[in-house]
Parts: C-alpha cells; sequence; structure tokens
C-alpha cells in the first residue's frame, strides 16, 4: 500500500516537452513509473521516445484521460501558463495533479485552489512549488530522485525538497511506504494534515516522518490533528529556527511575520501533541529509529 | 516587497481609491514648490516602511511653503525606529476629519483564501484592535474567482457595522481597493486610516501595500518601487546573480541547494556554534537544483566578500545532481575565482551526501586544496565550520 501513488498509477505529464519535463519524464520512467503520455496542443499526435519507451503526446489532459485512463498529471509548467494548465487539470477531473512549478503568483495559486473548491475538489493538487510524491518501489511524481531508498514502513510529508531526500537519506535502511513534498509556498494544495490522514490510513505505514519550515500556522494545526486523529507516532523536524524576522528564506512561503509562523511556536505546538521533534536532521531519523527499533 | 506610502498612495490613485494629492522629495527646498502646487499648505511626512512615523515626530503640518522647508529639514534624516529617513512626501491638507476606519485585503494562508478585514476603529494599530475588540474587526473572506465587486462590498460594510450615511461611499472604495489588490498582484493592501470628512467624502489617507515578487514577470512597472538604495550590498549583488541569499549577522558563510536544507543547515550551524563561541550563520543562500561551477562561483564570491566570514559551510545532498558535479564545480569555483585574482584565505568546509557521494569526495580529495576541508555528515562538518570560525574570530 502507499497514499495517493501507486504501481496502478497512470500518470501524464503536463509539459512534458520542455526541457524539465523531458529530464525528469525519463526519469520517472526509469524509476517504474507508468507515464502513459503527456499533453501539449502544439505538439498533439506526435510521439516522443525515452530510451525506447514511446509516450504519445495529446493535445488537452480531458482527451489523454480518455484515451489512456491517466488518472495523475505531473505539472512542469512555467509560472506564467502554470494557472491555466491547473485549471485544465480541474476541468478535466484528473484524480491527481502534481504541480512541480516554481514561482507561481499567489493571486493565480489562490484562484486554482477557489476554483477546484468550486467544481467540488474532485481534483487532489499537490503543490505548487514542491518535489512530488514517490511511492519507493512503485511509482514516482515528480523530481524526488528514486534510488535513495526503498519501499518500508515510514510515510514522510514534507514543505522540503531537500530536506524529504536527507531525511530519506538518513533513514533508507528501513525504507519508505511513501514520501509526499507539499510545497513551501503560501497556498498549496494537499497539507500536512491531508497525508497525515492517508498515513494514518495506511496499512503499511508505521510511522510518520513530518518536516515543516518557518510560516503560516499549518504546522501548529497538524499538530491539533494529530492529537486528535493520528494513532501512529509521528516525529517531526522543523527548519528555520534562526530566520530573521520578515525575511523570505528561499521559499516564497518561508517567512515569519511579527510573532507568527516561527520554527520555535511550530515545535513547540507539535511537541504538546506528543511528537518527538528533533533538532537536526539527523537527530530526527535517530528518534524514528528508535521508535520503530531499527 | 513592501512599498513605501506614497509608493501606495500612487498605486491606489491609479485604480481609483480616492487618496488626496501628495509627491514625494528628497531635499528640504523641494518642498517649497511641492507645497506651493498644494497651494501654499501641506503635510509632510517621513517616508518609511515602519509604523508609529507621527509619534515619533515624522508627520508635521506645514502652513506655509516655507514651514514646509523647515519641516522637510526637521524630518529628512531623522531616524525612526531604526529606519532613516531619505524621502518625505508632500502631502495635500485633509479636509476636517470626521471619522476614521480601517479597511484591508490580504492572504489568508490558513484557510488558503483571501480575506477582507474592515472597521469603523480606524487611524490605530489595527493589531492592537484585533486583541483588545475583535468584535469591532470584520473579517470576511473572499474567493479569489469571484473577488469584490459592489455586492460583495456592501457585505463586507454591513459585517463592519459601518454607519449608514458612510456605507455606500466605503463600499465603493474597498471595490476600488480590490482592483489595486488583484492588479497590482499584491499580498497586502490596507488603507488605515480610510477616513470620513466633514464634507462628506470619503479619503484613504494612509496606506500600505506588499507585492507579489513571485508576480514580477507580468508587472514589469514593479521593478521601478524597489528601493536599491536601502538593500544590503551583498544582497544587491547576490539579486543581481539570481542568487537566492540574506544577509545574517554571523560569521559562517552558508551554501546549500535547496530552501529547506539551507534553513535546516542555518539551525545547525547556530547550535555548534553554541559550542564554538556562539558563532552563527552568516548567510541564507540558495543555490537550487543545478550547482554548476559557475552557480557555485557566484555564490562563493558573494560569501567570501562579505568580511563578516570567518569560515564557509559547503552543505549539499545530491538528489538529482551528483556530487561529483558539485564537487568538480567546487573545485572549478575555486580555480575561476583565482584566475579573476581573488585569493580565497578563508577555509571551507564541504560536506557532500547522496547521489555519487563517494565520487564527489574522491574528487575533493584529489584536488587536495589546501583550504577545503570534507567532513562526511551535516552535524559534523557544520562543528567543524563553526570551530573554524571560532578559531578566526
Amino acid at each position: 500500500m502507499a497514499i495517493f501513488l501507486t504501481k496502478d498509477s497512470k500518470v501524464i505529464v503536463q509539459g512534458m516537452t520542455g526541457a524539465t519535463g523531458m529530464k525528469h519524464t525519463k526519469l520517472m520512467l526509469g524509476d517504474g513509473t507508468n507515464i502513459v503520455g503527456g499533453v501539449n496542443p502544439r505538439k498533439a499526435g506526435t510521439s516522443v521516445d525515452f530510451d525506447g519507451t514511446e509516450v504519445p503526446v495529446f493535445g488537452s489532459v480531458a482527451e489523454a484521460m480518455e484515451k489512456t485512463g491517466a488518472d495523475v498529471s505531473v505539472l512542469f509548467v512555467p509560472p506564467a501558463f502554470a494557472k491555466a494548465a491547473v485549471v485544465e487539470a480541474i476541468d478535466a477531473e484528473i484524480p491527481l495533479a502534481v504541480v512541480i512549478t516554481e514561482g507561481i503568483a499567489v493571486h493565480d495559486s489562490a484562484a486554482f485552489w477557489a476554483y477546484a473548491g468550486s467544481k467540488g475538489n474532485k481534483t487532489r493538487i499537490i503543490g505548487p512549488n514542491c518535489p512530488g510524491l514517490i511511492t519507493p518501489g512503485q511509482s514516482n511524481a515528480g523530481i524526488i530522485p528514486g534510488d535513495i531508498t526503498k519501499p518500508g514502513r515510514i510515510g514522510l510529508v514534507s514543505k522540503s525538497g531537500t530536506l524529504t531526500y536527507q531525511m530519506m537519506y538518513e533513514l533508507r535502511d528501513i525504507g519508505f511506504s511513501s514520501a509526499v513534498g507539499i510545497g513551501g509556498d503560501p497556498v498549496i494544495g494537499t497539507t500536512h494534515i491531508d497525508a497525515l490522514a492517508a498515513f494514518e490510513a495506511d496499512p503499511e505505514t508505521d510511522l510518520i516522518v513530518m518536516i515543516g519550515e518557518i510560516g503560516g500556522d499549518a504546522e501548529e494545526r497538524a499538530a491539533d490533528f494529530i492529537k486528535a486523529n493520528v494513532t501512529k507516532p509521528v516525529v517531526g523536524y522543523v527548519a528555520g529556527f534562526t530566520a530573521p524576522e520578515g525575511k523570505t528564506m528561499g521559499h516564497a512561503g518561508a517567512i515569519v511575520s511579527g510573532s507568527s509562523g516561527t520554527a520555535q511556536a511550530k515545535k513547540e505546538a507539535l511537541e504538546a501533541a506528543g511528537v518527538k521533534v528533533g533538532k537536526t536532521p539527523t537527530e530526527t531519523a535517530k528518534l524514528a529509529r528508535e521508535i520503530l527499533g531499527a | 516587497m513592501d512599498l513605501f506610502e506614497y509608493q501606495a498612495r500612487d498605486l491606489f490613485a491609479k485604480h481609483g481609491v480616492p487618496v488626496l494629492a501628495g509627491e514625494v522629495i528628497d531635499t528640504p527646498e523641494a518642498a517649497r514648490e511641492a507645497t506651493e502646487r498644494l497651494g501654499g499648505k501641506s503635510v509632510v511626512k517621513a517616508q518609511v516602511k515602519v509604523g508609529g512615523r507621527g509619534k515619533a515626530g515624522g508627520v508635521k503640518l506645514a502652513a506655509t511653503p516655507d514651514e514646509a522647508v523647515a519641516r522637510a529639514t526637521d524630518i529628512l534624516g531623522m531616524d525612526i525606529k531604526g529606519h532613516t529617513v531619505h524621502k518625505v512626501m508632500i502631502a495635500e491638507l485633509s479636509p476636517e476629519i470626521e471619522a476614521e476606519y480601517y479597511v484591508s485585503y490580504l492572504l489568508d494562508r490558513t484557510n488558503r483564501t483571501f480575506l477582507a478585514m474592515a472597521s469603523v476603529q480606524g487611524g490605530m494599530d489595527i493589531e492592537e484592535v484585533a486583541e483588545k475588540t475583535p468584535e469591532a474587526l470584520a473579517k470576511v473572506p473572499v474567493n479569489a474567482v469571484d473577488g469584490v465587486d459592489i455586492v460583495k462590498a456592501r457585505e463586507i460594510v454591513a459585517q463592519a457595522n459601518f454607519p449608514a450615511d458612510v456605507a455606500e461611499g466605503v463600499a465603493e472604495a474597498l471595490v476600488t481597493l480590490w482592483d489595486t489588490f488583484v492588479a497590482e498582484d499584491a499580498l497586502l493592501v490596507e488603507v488605515n486610516p480610510l477616513v470620513k470628512t466633514k464634507d462628506g467624502r470619503i479619503l484613504a489617507l494612509d496606506g500600505k501595500v506588499s507585492l507579489d515578487e513571485n508576480a514580477d514577470f507580468r508587472q514589469p512597472e514593479h521593478e521601478a518601487l524597489e528601493d536599491k538604495a536601502a538593500a544590503n550590498p551583498l544582497e544587491a549583488a547576490a539579486k543581481a546573480k539570481n542568487l537566492n541569499y540574506v544577509k545574517l549577522d554571523g560569521e559562517v558563510g552558508i551554501i546549500g541547494n535547496g530552501a529547506g536544507l539551507v534553513m535546516s543547515t542555518l539551525d545547525v550551524v547556530a547550535y555548534a556554534g553554541e559550542n564554538h563561541g556562539n558563532v552563527k550563520p552568516a548567510n541564507f543562500l540558495d543555490i537550487g537544483g543545478g550547482a554548476s561551477a559557475e552557480v557555485m562561483a557566484n555564490g562563493l564570491e558573494i560569501i567570501l566578500g562579505d568580511p563578516d566570514v570567518k569560515s564557509v559551510f559547503v552543505n549539499v545532498f545530491g538528489g538529482i545532481t551528483a556530487c561529483d558535479e558539485v564537487a568538480n564545480g567546487i573545485v572549478q569555483a575555486l580555480e575561476l575565482l583565482k584566475s579573476k585574482g581573488e585569493e580565497v584565505t578563508k577555509p571551507l568546509v564541504v560536506r557532500l551526501d547522496g547521489n555519487n557521494a563517494e565520487l564527489g569526495r574522491k574528487i575533493l580529495s584529489d584536488a587536495n586544496h589546501p583550504l577545503v576541508q570534507r567532513v562526511d555528515t551535516m552535524d559534523g562538518a557544520a562543528d567543524k565550520a563553526a570551530e573554524l570560525a571560532a578559531a578566526a574570530k
């Protein structure tokens, strides 16, 4: 089992024919992802050869779904066109849209999030500004390296890409059920809470690692959710204790505003919910290891 | 990006929010002509990106052009909460004020929607109003697709209990303020105070605007709004090279890949510093995924150019990027700097992990650069970098 993505997922790539899309489609195929098509209206009807795997290009998400039964779309569309691409995915009612694109204007992400809601939230959105998600040994939808670790018992949800990789690496011998990068933007689709709920329900996840960072109150709300709903052990890490107030630290959403959004407040909220929080990624991995007895 | 009041005023005017005349100047003498243009009287307002100007003496009335020059002389160069005043706005005198209100739009991250906030208790710190009399601050969610038309604006006005005689005027101002919010890709537009004058007008007397830099691709006019003079020179140099850099006040220069990992690196260095003379990270620098020799050289150049930096910690986890490429990048970057005549004299601690880490480490060992040390764990490398910085302090 896994969350959101399995070996049966049929994946299309919006923006596949661009440089980034080509590079990562090839890598995803190498990780065993069942990529059934790309979307580009100007290249519809053609196909792209990835080391012997022919991937057809469709004119729209709807057409790709109709012809292939695709149920996941990964988006590598540049920021200026990302909103239209996500809206297209929502209109086609694809069950999962993974928005890798970094640098989308907040008015655009707020608009596609509101639009998804107005259409009944039939499309789960992950991201934007995220590395996507991986179910090791089954499927990879995004840019997480597929060779860091193997299938296993840990579920991971993180705002940060590289900290996801770091944590998967620290715990590579134990392995992961799924790892989900939810992104570091102020407005994101899937939240820590959504992933926590899915991991709680996943019989093959024994422990959850949750990685947060400064900005907003997602970690505090996740802490409340854990307290009320999560029975599996959760280990946490929060980045940005040394971040100064009012400065954006790389991710558009990573900013301490006044006294809100601090790493300290997030850590305290998580600890109050019974989450063991590590001081460094390495210490966090150690805590996970202790709980699993591995 | 937060704007000055005069920039906010200009954007409000552009989108039809009712404002008074005003222009920005940076010499006392210019206050005379500006005041003459306003009919001989003006308000001289310090332009600083911090609240509480009035109390600090940064807002003064001038009854004549001469007085405006005198007030501008007083205010220019003044320090307000650590902000030096380099510009003042010469603004039209407001007609007599009957009431002060508050209105704003902002992003509500928690609910992933926009939020209208409105209160009939304007003119004071809105956080104080929210704390002491939360019932006096209406918070109305605004769907990003539907936006604010006059019907929605009336709903906001009703929820905030505006008096009937100003309700329609405030609602109209709310529509134009929403237009500003959307058209300028703002993260915040705030009017405080929005006033009702004795002659029955609704006017935005002071405002705050914060813009979304991710929207710069479709907002070509926003670049001119940047306060380039106030930017830290290292931050400006980094920005010119498209590097994601924030100057901090410590001694250990930091380079890493990925915003989360770099934030984490800062923390780990600060913890390590507790055992080494309390040294702290000197900066945030995320060189992103690629980490080519050129990007690495650009990053190193900025960091080594910071006189506060005593040691450098390069912390890279090879994800898609392979560590051998990163190691080559570091070696080439050091050669590149040398060929440019920039002698590297500060010690570098490099930690490489992940994809092709063994190869990368070997490249660094083979290069055998006298200033480069390899430490293969993040915590260990942070400790070494802190130790070296403390020794050089």
